[in-house]
């Protein structure tokens, strides 16, 4: 048996990955899978914690939080769209007035 | 030596299983192109390859020569890692789902160990499921080949392509819920036990009877899936140039072309196992004579192979064919000889004669059927094939719910 | 080292280097192919804890329909190389030691945990499809029709977001 430990810590190191992909990269749809992957981390905890306390609320928030992910990214990556076509460019340094 | 054998007997038995089903489904791949071949010439009344060997049978040796050897270029500008990987990660997932599909109900019982034909364990919870995860995953291989060639018609190929698998994904995925509503489970070998409620029914208690509409949602959106025709305008030779794997040449186009026949294959025994009853007989238990059906087709056509090897002058015709004749008529008063491996081939016989009557529909629908326009194609698989599936679940759902609230237990 | 324990870090090592790589990679595409790196073996975690139903799900919700929807607007907006200015170098090393000690300190406060949650032994008395059916269909009905609802207006603004202006 893997100790629950393992699976949290394993958790906190790839969100914290999250983070620094998040703040480090310009490029904006990297941006948005950091988010996907901070996403992922928490999964990971909320599963090892399920079968920690033998019980399957963990699993059902998780598919929760997979399809909110979903839908975040469908929007989201619209936007991204919208941004690529009005600013030419996908570099968040570039976009960071509103006016054009 | 011995006593490694015996503490790691189950991973030795697992890996031999690999290797052999491996051998198995390749030889498999190049025979089903010769079939192809032989089908479609013989519908468009022409003989397909006849020359290299009797009845053209060694023409897959001399392709796969062709393709060992050929030059392989790689265009300039390719994005290298997506341009090996593609290829590598389409075969890859094809051949991974074959080990996910159980050949038969029963081990065979070799010095005290048991050898169940098929790789993954009988009792995997979720079978159904992970096959599509398989699936879902394959759309990588065609966006991934058709972006990285760095060239419009494989772009424009590959997006048309991975666009067409997604949306026929969800078609396919739904028109399987409802043989997962009526087995209660995602267990391949529970699916099929669910259609064997009544023995005596034989082929009147398969799914297929119930389950009309939800099959004929997933054999079109299976057909989708696999780019085949009249789904594969992406990969047309007159519309696109190739599609997707235009500037894939011998070896790595050979991959693409192993991993579309795989994939074929696997839908075949995905049809045959959740509509068509997977190894269940068609004729009623108590017919104990259908035993000998599988006897009785191997002897007539071994000794109809050792006859037609006569004619032949070459050393094939002289000696391979009639041993392999001899083998085949020897196989079959086996199992006439012998009544307890009778009684264990007639799982794997029925399912892989219907898988075989599936190939041959597949070839038979690209010797005869026109494509789609890609407009029509997206058009049929959103706005008639997923609203269709979607009907399918829910009268599956009313008639189960009614036969549990109003009619007794069946 | 039982084999549980070996799998756990093989996967826990191919989703690290796949977090790597997705920073350290200049093109958003290897970006993206080391996401469905960490994807894939996070779905092999879930295996192995036993939740056979979620890794099935995530393979396919996350890893062929999420990041498809990624890869897709990476190839169509023909997304190249990424450039680093002065300003994202200079954020690059405080960011790098912020976010080790923020993941440093979740990890020592967990491994530190005198009343660490003891993993209850597997029952497998309800299988992972059935219990979880069982309480979405029952105990979380609203939030999954709140959610269906969510999807669709999800859809909805996609489609609007990215229609070309009718000039």
């Amino acid at each position: 048996m893997v100790p629950t430990n393992y699976y949290v810590i394993l958790s906190a190191i790839l969100f914290g990955l999250g983070v620094f992909a998040f703040v480090f990269k310009r490029n904006i749809i990297t941006i948005f899978m950091s988010i996907e992957l901070m996403l992922n981390a928490v999964n990971l905890a909320f599963v090892a914690f399920s079968q920690a306390l033998g019980k399957l609320d963990g699993q059902v928030f998780v598919l929760f939080v997979i399809v909110v992910a979903a839908a975040e990214a469908a929007v989201g990556l619209g936007i991204i769209i919208l941004i690529a076509r009005n600013r030419q460019t996908l570099n968040v340094e570039r976009v960071d007035l509103l006016k054009l | 030596m011995n006593s490694f054998l015996n503490a790691n007997t189950e991973l030795l038995i697992t890996v031999v299983k690999i290797a052999l089903l491996l051998f198995i489904v390749l030889t498999v791949n190049a025979y089903l192109t010769w079939f192809e071949r032989k089908v479609v010439a013989h519908i468009q009344s022409r003989w397909g390859p006849h020359r290299v060997g009797p009845h053209g049978l060694l023409q897959p040796l001399a392709d796969g020569v062709k393709f060992l050897f050929k030059e392989d270029p790689t265009p300039a500008g390719v994005d290298k890692f997506a341009y090996y990987l593609a290829p590598l990660l389409a075969l890859a997932l094809a051949l991974t789902s074959i080990a996910l599909i159980p050949f038969g109900p029963d081990p065979i019982r070799l010095f005290g160990h048991d050898i169940y034909l098929g790789i993954a364990p009988l009792d995997l919870n979720i079978g159904i499921l992970a096959l599509f995860a398989i699936t879902a995953m394959s759309v990588y291989g065609v966006a991934l080949a058709g972006w990285s060639s760095n060239s419009k018609y494989p772009l424009l190929g590959g997006l048309r392509s991975s666009a067409q698998m997604i949306s026929y994904e969800l078609a396919l995925t739904m028109s399987v819920v409802g043989v997962l509503l009526m087995a209660g489970s995602f267990n391949l070998k529970k699916i099929i036990e669910a259609q064997a409620h009544h023995p005596e029914w034989g082929i009147l208690g398969w799914n297929i009877w119930p389950q009309i509409l939800g099959f004929f949602c997933f054999f079109v959106a299976a057909v989708a899936e696999t780019n085949r025709v009249p789904f594969d305008l992406p990969e047309a030779e007159s519309e696109l140039v190739a599609g997707f794997h235009t500037e894939y040449a011998s070896f790595k186009f050979a991959m693409f072309f192993i991993a579309e026949y795989t994939s074929m294959i696997t839908v075949s025994c995905l049809c045959s196992i959740m509509f068509f009853g997977g190894w269940l007989s068609p004729f009623p238990a108590s017919w104990r004579f259908a035993h000998y059906l599988p006897s009785a087709i191997l002897i007539p056509f071994g000794l109809w192979v050792i006859w037609d090897g006569f004619r032949y002058e070459t050393i094939f015709g002289r000696i391979i064919l009639p041993g392999a004749g001899t083998a085949i008529a020897g196989l079959g008063a086996v199992f006439v000889l012998f009544p307890n491996v009778n009684e264990f081939i007639q799982g794997p016989f029925w399912l892989l004669s219907k898988i075989f009557v599936f190939l041959f529909i597949y070839v038979w629908m690209r010797g005869t059927l026109p494509r789609f326009r890609y407009d029509q194609l997206m058009s049929f698989g959103w706005k008639l094939l997923l609203p269709l599936s979607i009907v399918n679940v829910i009268i599956t759902s009313f008639v189960i719910l009614a036969k549990m609230q109003w009619w007794s237990a069946k | 080292m039982t084999a549980p324990l070996v799998v756990f870090f093989v996967l826990a090592a191919l989703a690290v280097i796949g977090a790597v790589s997705l920073i350290l990679q200049k093109h958003p595409i290897h970006s993206a192919l080391s996401l469905i790196v960490v994807m894939i073996a996070l779905a092999g975690l879930y295996l192995l804890l036993g939740a056979e139903f979620v890794a099935a799900v995530q393979i396919i919700v996350y890893g062929g329909a999420i990041m498809v929807l990624f890869v897709f607007v990476i190839m169509l907006l023909n997304a190249g190389v990424e450039e680093h200015t002065s300003i994202s170098k200079m954020a690059g090393a405080p960011g790098l030691l912020l976010v080790v000690a923020l993941a440093g300190f979740v990890a020592a406060t967990i491994a530190k945990s005198t009343e660490s949650v003891q993993a209850m032994p597997q029952t497998g008395e309800i299988a992972s499809t059935l219990g979880i059916s069982n309480m979405i269909f029952k105990d979380f009905v609203y939030p999954f029709e709140l959610t269906s609802f969510l999807i669709l207006v999800a859809v909805l603004g996609a489609t609007v977001l990215a229609q070309r202006e009718k000039s």
